[in-house]
């Protein structure tokens, strides 16, 4: 796996060879068509938008064209070995919805998320006043596609409270792991997670 | 380089079911001896994995693509279908057939009926798509195929295409059912219905026994004005149309006013040339027939790998897009890939005739992954 992108190689290296794999918000298809060629997964993505699923055709790639709550619904359970939520969840309108459905249709989860506990998003809600801008959450707030914002340690209480188990965690900061002070220090986790 | 397309092609005809051997109807009803005019662009590999099957609609025929002798028209889908489109004939071999039924060369109400020789009209027993299908699959066990690439069609097309995956999963390595239905709904069937009656109460159809005397020419024309309607949508007739009038003035009568008007009537009388009245009432009574909602598309294909591409468009309203959702969500229960794309035309149901390059791009790379794939032994 050669991408830029750490939170794809975390990913890639969680999956095992000849898997089914959902990934909720695949974008240009990127990460699945890795899985295909180098794990031989069987893929199926969903995509809102309509020039990435282009792409995503142009890869081979098997993809749903809709929105992730559309798209979640009618599998049977059990139906995927992994459903990949990563960076998709917080712009769903019911997170936790598809979390569940997530949930049942696949036998694990992985859940990729930007973290607004991270320390310059809490330096500038307390000393400028204004809503945090960071290299996980660049929007303003206007324009921003994330309905909902959490922190590592919202997400921990809310798999607790929902007695999701917690098999595995990563907190990234760029493009390194880290250990210390997650829920302060990395700008992204990713959860693998199951009922 | 430019694009020549395919050039002259030929219609040929196969027959089969002949005494003894004719093909079992959905009805229960025997029929034969039956012919199907069919054409191919492109060749049959040695390895006879290159073939697919592309399947028409209501009113389409078995010449989907090229110029027959001394015609100005290409076929219907002409424009997807060549060297370097969408259906490259350059790689696959291509069929398409004239369904049971019609009357552009297949065995339908306007054949002759060996037992009266005089045309069967209404003694041809009523048929369904699934009976469509089953003669088709005579034809490529003719043709010596053996399993599909892909079938493919839109509308009515779509629906054989869902009725192949149905009767042969094994045949097919994919399918590509666009603008299609699952079943129809009451409103499609109302629009059949209106269309047939208008039909039968011509008075010229005489039960349906009207041939070698006057074809019943107005309920047809009638039936395919309204038809036509409900292939457009209201943005695309109103580009198109808009209130633009033939003359500059009201003409205070009931002669035609407004641009649409004679363009329906235009269509309505160059249909009722190449059409046959009767082939009208089968072939939509087939249509609403055709039911495999409720999981009846998917039982008995566990284990299945047929791909799937499914395509509709955001203004048709005669095929609503909340159709072709039923269709992935049932195909979403054997958990192989379902490929689906809504392409956001203006044109309505008409837009799997129209709107080329979205097709053609999908299709293109659709139909390349399944190839590669077939060919790893995948």
């Amino acid at each position: 796996m050669e991408s830029k992108r750490i939170d794809y190689r975390i990913i890639y290296q969680i999956i095992k060879p000849n898997s089914r794999v959902l990934d909720l918000g695949c974008g240009d298809g990127e990460l699945l068509s890795f899985l295909v060629k180098e794990k031989k997964v069987k893929a199926q993505g969903i995509e809102l938008n309509e020039a990435a699923i282009y792409k995503c055709v142009e890869k081979g790639l098997s993809v749903f064209h809709g929105n992730i709550e559309t798209g979640l619904s009618g599998y049977p359970d059990n139906a995927f070995d992994y459903v990949i939520l990563n960076q998709s969840m917080q712009e769903v309108k019911n997170p936790e919805r598809v979390l569940e459905e997530s949930l049942r249709i696949g036998k694990k989860v992985i859940v990729g998320f930007p973290n607004f506990a991270y320390f310059t998003a809490r330096v500038r809600i307390f000393f400028k006043g204004q809503v945090p801008i960071t290299s996980s959450l660049p929007y303003q707030w206007y324009s921003t596609p994330n309905l909902h914002f959490l922190s590592i340690s919202d997400f921990d209480n809310f798999c607790k409270r929902k007695k999701i188990k917690v098999l595995s965690k990563y907190h990234l900061w760029k493009n390194y792991l880290i250990k210390l002070c997650p829920n302060l220090c990395a700008l992204n986790a990713i959860y693998l997670i199951k009922k | 380089m430019k694009d020549k397309g395919i050039g002259i092609v030929e219609t040929k005809y196969f027959t089969f079911a002949e005494p003894g051997q004719e093909l079992v109807l959905a009805s229960g009803q025997r029929l034969g001896p039956i012919t199907l005019a069919y054409e191919t662009y492109g060749r049959l590999n040695k390895k006879k994995d290159n073939a697919i099957l592309i399947l028409h609609a209501l009113s389409g025929d078995a010449h989907a693509a090229g110029f027959n002798q001394g015609d100005k028209k290409p076929g219907w889908w002409d424009n997807m279908i060549g060297p370097g489109r969408a259906f490259n004939t350059d790689k696959y071999f291509i069929v398409c057939s004239n369904v049971l039924g019609g009357c552009k060369g297949s065995t339908g109400p306007s054949s002759i009926n060996p037992k009266t020789d005089k045309p069967y009209g209404l003694d041809f027993p009523i048929i369904t798509i699934s009976d469509m299908v089953n003669a088709q699959k005579k034809l490529m066990d003719y043709l010596g195929i053996k399993k599909l690439l892909s079938v493919t069609g839109g509308s009515m097309g779509g629906m054989q295409t869902l009725q192949w995956f149905k009767s042969y999963p094994w045949f097919l390595s994919s399918a590509i059912p666009i603008a299609t239905a699952l079943k129809h709904s009451p409103q499609q069937i109302a629009f059949d219905e209106v269309g047939r009656q208008a039909i039968m109460a011509d008075p010229d159809w005489q039960k349906g026994d009207y041939y070698n005397k006057v074809k019943p020419e107005r309920g047809l024309a009638v039936a395919r004005m309204m038809g036509h309607i409900t292939y457009m949508s209201d943005v695309s007739m109103e580009k198109k149309f808009s209130r633009r009038m033939k003359n500059k003035n009201y003409s205070y009568t009931f002669k035609t006013d407004f641009e649409v008007e004679g363009y329906l009537q235009y269509k309505g009388d160059s249909f009722v040339k190449r059409f046959d009245p009767n082939s009208y009432l089968y072939i939509t009574k087939a249509m609403d027939y055709f039911d495999l909602s409720g999981k009846k598309l998917v039982a008995g294909a566990d284990g299945n790998e047929t791909r799937f591409m499914v395509i509709g468009f955001k203004s048709d309203w005669l095929y609503p897009l909340y159709q072709s959702r039923e269709i992935v969500n049932q195909l979403k229960y054997r958990r192989v890939g379902v490929t689906y794309c809504e392409i956001p035309s203006t044109y309505g149901h008409d837009a799997f005739l129209l709107e080329v390059d979205e097709q053609t791009h999908l299709i293109k790379h659709f139909l390349s992954s399944v190839y590669r794939n077939e060919k790893d032994g995948k």
